[in-house]
């Protein structure tokens, strides 16, 4: 009797177990369509495509990576993806940097400041960008007058430190709440035994917090990564169209003249994929680290 | 903003630093030098005043010039409130924009975010190739969102994208009475909310998966000694113990759909039945008719609505630290 509910039970696992692969599979595969859709069309030749009565629902004759090679000279790929650099690693640089520093100033004052300067940058954090672009781009378009370092056409709009420094500002929200959970775990006796022998706090934040905070670091740097390459909004508010724009924003212009196809549309939009996708899968761990230190806390 | 939080604040020390904790500041505290405090403010200091200025300086201003007729060229004059009745009364993409994001929000509500969570549910347990569902669910999360879009014009486009020339050539749709999933209002909002949603649930899915598995599993083993089912244990047990992660599930859902702009500009500008109040904004203000003091009116109205889940969530967590 015993015997018999047990492997009736086993079954009955066995087969939920079953069902269970065969939804997530499913599921699996409706989700990964598009972007296989999108990497099966940028292969075809368009000319191929059109000739077909059948369109794109047809099985190909040929598959190449002539898209590809047309995007990457026409489109002048190389020259969007470094723009895009030009602004990323500086800013994830910068935001770290002031991240780190405000988490462990704060945490040497007193709780309540601690609390309130957390506040100020967490909701500021999370309000739509939308809602301060047009006094923002208006700010961006003065002209201060003094020529600044860099800055070629004496403004920030149109600029990459301009679109370094918004990015800096706003990501220095989220990471300076995530930083400063992550430092109310570390040892605070290791802090105190620094002051006790002289120690500057500069010389603590740099010699014991960064270090101790390395991962941490890393899990933000590589989610910093993923967010501000693929930043479109701010890409398109604060520059012209034109040959310094990010990849993102280049993508955008190029929907309209250069790309009259959607084969290459579709090799566009995979190349400018490519660099988030690579990292993501090379950097897993981190970049879910990164979430999870945002989320669980808070 | 500013005035609520002192309020807030205010019983906070009370119930936190007990007697321990506060001579123990206070012992810190003496160690610091003035050079170190000095040094401590401009690390504080110089991030703050620049966060305040781009942040909440810029959303200050947005409220002023809301009340201006200002069209960047002229000299500023206050209208009062002139913006807001046109934005309310005449102007004729207010309202439809709204209910976009509000059908946003609903959509991400009653199907995304649910979607994402039971994914999570389901991926949490040990299964055979859960970690290759995982990167398949989540892929959608690290492509921006204007690639989003141009993937999914891919799919929706009237004369070649992948839906129709499937339909037609199974012969279900006539050549010539393909549907405009982009370009026609009554249905092109759907078909932007698919494409957000297969982002959105991915996310959704990460987030939460990484709260199950901050989840207690004597909690569950306790359960299920008790006799209860997968089902009751996760409404029962897992769930009220997951509520921070609740909370942070639905603020993000709330500020996504109210951040929603990239997938439905890139597919038209927001116009033509993807009116969102993000692309009034811009449409208005950063556009050749320059309609600076309108565009903030609209920036003032989306500002508004988002300060009430920032202030809720704000709250929570405040109330989580007091503990």
């Amino acid at each position: 009797m015993a015997g018999q509910r047990t492997t009736h039970n086993r079954l009955r696992r066995r087969l939920s177990r079953a069902g269970l692969h065969i939804f997530l599979s499913i599921l699996a595969f409706i989700f990964a369509w598009p972007l296989l859709y999108a990497v099966y069309t940028s292969l075809r030749p368009y000319g191929e495509v059109v000739a077909n009565p059948n369109g794109f629902f047809s099985t190909p004759a040929t598959l190449n990576l002539n898209n590809y090679f047309t995007f990457w000279d026409s489109a002048n790929y190389p020259q969007f993806f470094m723009n895009t650099m030009v602004i990323t690693l500086p800013a994830i640089v910068l935001t770290l940097f002031a991240a780190s520093m405000v988490a462990f100033a704060v945490s040497r004052f007193s709780w309540r400041f601690n609390l309130l300067v957390l506040m100020i940058f967490t909701a500021g954090n999370l309000l739509p960008p939308q809602v301060i672009i047009v006094p923002l781009y208006r700010l961006y378009n003065l002209i201060p007058g003094i020529p600044l370092p860099f800055m070629d056409n004496g403004r920030l709009y149109d600029n990459a430190i301009g679109l370094i420094l918004i990015h800096t500002t706003f990501q220095t929200g989220f990471c300076t709440f995530v930083l400063s959970n992550y430092m109310k775990t570390l040892s605070k006796e290791l802090v105190e035994a620094a002051m006790v022998d002289g120690a500057g706090v500069f010389m603590i934040y740099r010699q014991i917090i960064l270090p101790l905070c390395r991962p941490a670091l890393a899990a933000l740097g590589t989610l910093l990564f993923v967010w501000i390459y693929n930043d479109f909004f701010w890409s398109v508010m604060l520059f012209k169209s034109g040959d310094k724009r990010p990849i993102t924003a280049a993508l955008n212009n190029l929907s309209g003249t250069f790309f009259t196809d959607p084969t290459l549309v579709a090799a566009g939009s995979i190349m400018a994929a490519i660099p988030t996708v690579v990292l993501y899968l090379l950097l897993q761990r981190f970049f879910i680290s990164g979430l999870t230190l945002g989320s669980t806390k808070g | 903003m500013s005035k609520s939080e002192p309020q807030a604040l205010a019983p906070a020390p009370a119930n936190v630093a007990g007697a321990g904790a506060a001579p123990a500041k206070r012992r810190r505290y003496s160690l610091l030098t003035k050079r170190d405090k000095f040094a401590l403010s401009l690390m504080v200091g110089i991030p703050f005043v620049i966060f305040m200025i781009l942040i909440w300086g810029m959303a200050f201003v947005s409220v002023i010039l809301s009340f201006t007729n200002w069209d960047g060229v002229n000299p500023i004059h206050f209208v009062g409130i002139d913006n807001y009745t046109q934005l309310f009364t005449t102007y004729p993409f207010f309202w439809p924009a709204l209910s976009h994001n509000i059908l946003w929000l609903l959509f991400f509500i009653c199907f995304a975010t649910p979607m994402g969570i039971l994914l999570a549910v389901l991926l949490d347990r040990p299964l055979r190739g859960s970690r290759i569902y995982q990167s398949i669910f989540f892929i959608p999360v690290v492509l921006s969102l204007a690639v989003v879009g141009f993937i999914w014009e891919l799919q929706y486009n009237v004369l070649d994208g992948f839906i129709n020339s499937a339909l037609v050539g199974m012969g279900l749709v006539q050549p010539n009475a393909t549907i405009d999933w982009l370009g026609d209002p009554s249905i092109n909002i759907w078909a932007v909310l698919v494409a957000a949603s297969w982002r959105h649930i991915g996310y959704i899915m990460v987030l939460y998966l990484a709260g199950l598995k901050s989840v207690d599993p004597s909690l569950r083993e306790a359960a299920a000694i008790d006799g209860a089912s997968e089902r009751q244990t996760f409404f029962h047990v897992v769930f009220p113990v997951m509520a921070p992660i609740n909370t942070v599930i639905v603020v993000v859902t709330v500020i996504e759909s109210l951040r929603a702009f990239d997938i439905a500009f890139v597919i038209n500008q927001g116009k033509n039945g993807l009116e969102l109040l993000s692309i009034l904004i811009t449409n208005s203000a950063l556009s050749e008719a320059s309609l600076i003091g309108f565009g903030s009116a609209i920036a003032v109205v989306l500002l508004t609505i988002s300060l009430v889940p920032i202030v809720l969530y704000l709250t929570r967590v405040l109330r989580s630290e007091n503990m």
